[in-house]
């Protein structure tokens, strides 16, 4: 399925002011994105912050209460059959039939998404030596494990072959080594040029597979940035002290004089952004001064969690 | 008839075949209702001023009930899509939104329509003997096939209302006891009053009466144009309502 996608439009997806509630709880307060054609964009927040409901709104599953959207070129109120047509999903709740084998559920959507049957079937073949799932391609549904779900589920997503795809949080539950064979078909639809807007709660997902990465929290974008460019905002690496005393924790943070280091008496932990050697062998030469003893150091470079906890807690 | 409709058709019916209690309905009940009336209740059931045999005056209510009770127990079968994760694969694939409502009434009439057939047979074999011309039993095939696609329809508005399987279940002891409440177990004249008013001015009177003109070759009277009336009546009400309730739940 090495299709290659030409097209006049540059982004995939487009919306703008995305705004949506449920009676009084307003879960999207005015969502911006961009996705350029072949990219993959993580959208990356916790529970309850609109994730799925951007979603929806851009598979024509919901309407929104404002904004605007455009997916594969096609206004997503106004042309919902043509985005339709170019899309395919993967929602968090399994969208295959139990009662059916892995098969004749994709034979079944191929069907539906107007191929014909001989060609049809051919697709599903196709799909279900790609996904693993030839061994159980016989089996009901209902006897197959989340991993295997999960894949079939992807691969019912992409029957169509679809220009644009959108994977509704794709690992959640999944063991390591399926949310692997995951990722790595993931990787394969990039490379032949699939444009993919993917959900997730886990930022090394978003790290290993997006080109770029939106935080959204509270029903609003708070960051749109590259992996890199985004762990660049938060700055260099980190040094982790844990003291010997709980009661050393704000001595310490006043004999180092940084305002930006982070201090928790609970766990006798202090933390700061390192700006090279110097500062670390002075960072330690001050506080050894100061008749503060460290029990642990450990320096690590920033990670996705650390982006996103400063973004969302600005935030908040 | 376009390839989503029969690819949700065939769907449906697959359904059927693997889901162990729904083939039981649709081909065991039939046979055990009718043998349950001939032979249980028959004996102790007088037909009143009708002077038929038991058989011939149960047909066809029991007919009703074969076929209405699966018919019925679409709702659940909607309920079950609307509920589920499937409902949001269906929405997002280039099917217009009648597909799936229309899909499930289709693969209803054809199971239950086989079952109203299983219980003819069963009937038949009890020693049911008809007096039909092929006009005549066309005429049965088009009520009892009205009368499924009626429930159907019903059934599958009753599922997109309630909006959960338990619910939807329901709806097939309405559809079970209406039968019962009519001409068709016992003659409407035996009844107390309230029940006899009920009884006369109910749909299932006027098809169980018909029915029993065509198989038995008696006068209709004017029970054939009232069933009709009212089986098309239900029919292009509930179809329609069904269709748009379904659209609108699909659309936010």
């Amino acid at each position: 399925m090495n299709v290659i996608h030409s097209s006049s439009f540059t982004d995939a997806i487009h919306a703008r002011g995305l705004t949506k509630s449920f009676g009084s709880t307003r879960v999207l307060a005015g969502v911006d994105l961009t996705v350029p054609v072949g990219t993959l964009l993580a959208l990356l927040g916790p529970n309850g912050s609109g994730k799925t409901t951007t979603v929806r709104i851009l598979t024509t599953l919901l309407a929104p209460d404002a904004g605007t959207a455009s997916v594969g070129g096609h206004d997503v109120t106004r042309e919902g059959v043509a985005v339709r047509r170019a899309i395919g999903l993967t929602a968090q709740q399994a969208t295959v039939d139990d009662l059916l084998t892995g098969r004749e559920n994709l034979e079944l959507f191929a069907g539906l998404h107007q191929l014909g049957r001989r060609q049809a079937r051919r697709q599903a073949g196709e799909l279900l030596e790609r996904f693993h799932l030839t061994a159980a391609a016989g089996r009901r549904v209902a006897t197959y494990s989340g991993g295997m779900r999960r894949r079939l589920d992807l691969a019912a997503s992409m029957v169509s072959a679809p220009r644009i795809l959108f994977l509704d949080e794709p690992t959640t539950g999944l063991d390591p080594r399926s949310r692997a064979e995951l990722w790595s078909v993931i990787r394969e639809l990039l490379a032949s040029g699939t444009t993919i807007l993917l959900t997730t709660q886990y930022l090394e997902e978003a790290d290993q597979l997006a080109d770029r990465i939106a935080v959204i929290d509270g029903g609003r974008v708070v960051a749109d940035d590259s992996p890199a460019a985004l762990k660049r905002q938060v700055g260099s690496e980190r040094l982790m002290l844990r003291l010997a005393h709980a009661q050393d924790v704000a001595r310490a943070g006043a004999a180092l004089g940084d305002a930006g280091a982070h201090l928790d008496v609970d766990a006798r932990q202090v933390v700061l952004a390192v700006r090279g050697p110097d500062h670390l062998r002075r960072a330690l030469d001050l506080l050894h001064r100061a008749g503060i003893e460290v029990e642990h150091v450990e320096l690590r470079t920033p990670t996705l969690d650390d982006v996103f906890f400063e973004l969302t807690a600005a935030a908040a | 008839m376009t390839a989503a409709l029969r690819l949700l058709i065939g769907r449906s019916l697959r359904h059927e075949l693997r889901t162990p209690d729904s083939l039981i309905v649709n081909t065991a009940l039939p046979v055990i209702i009718m043998v349950l009336f001939v032979y249980v209740f028959g004996g102790a059931i007088s037909t009143g001023s009708s002077g038929l045999a038991y058989i011939d005056f149960v047909v066809p209510a029991v007919l009703l009930m074969s076929g209405g009770y699966g018919a019925a127990l679409t709702a659940v079968n909607i309920a079950d899509d609307m509920t589920g994760g499937m409902i949001d694969r269906f929405r997002t694939l280039p099917i217009s939104g009648w597909a799936v409502p229309a899909g499930h009434v289709v693969a209803s009439v054809i199971r239950n329509v086989g079952s109203s057939a299983i219980a003819l047979a069963a009937a038949i074999l009890l020693g049911f003997r008809p007096y039909a011309s092929l006009v005549d039993w066309l005429l049965v095939l088009a009520l009892v096939t009205g009368y499924v696609l009626a429930m159907s329809a019903l059934a599958v508005l009753w599922g997109l209302l309630v909006n959960s399987t338990q619910a939807a279940g329901a709806f097939s002891f309405i559809v079970l006891f209406l039968p019962y409440l009519s001409d068709g177990v016992v003659p409407a004249e035996t009844m107390p009053g309230a029940l006899r008013a009920f009884a006369e001015h109910q749909p299932a009177t006027p098809i169980v009466d018909a029915l029993r003109a065509l198989l038995l070759d008696q006068p209709m009277g004017s029970s054939g144009v009232v069933a009709a009336g009212w089986l098309g009546g239900a029919v292009l009400i509930a179809l329609p309502t069904a269709a748009l309730l379904f659209r609108r739940k699909t659309r936010s």
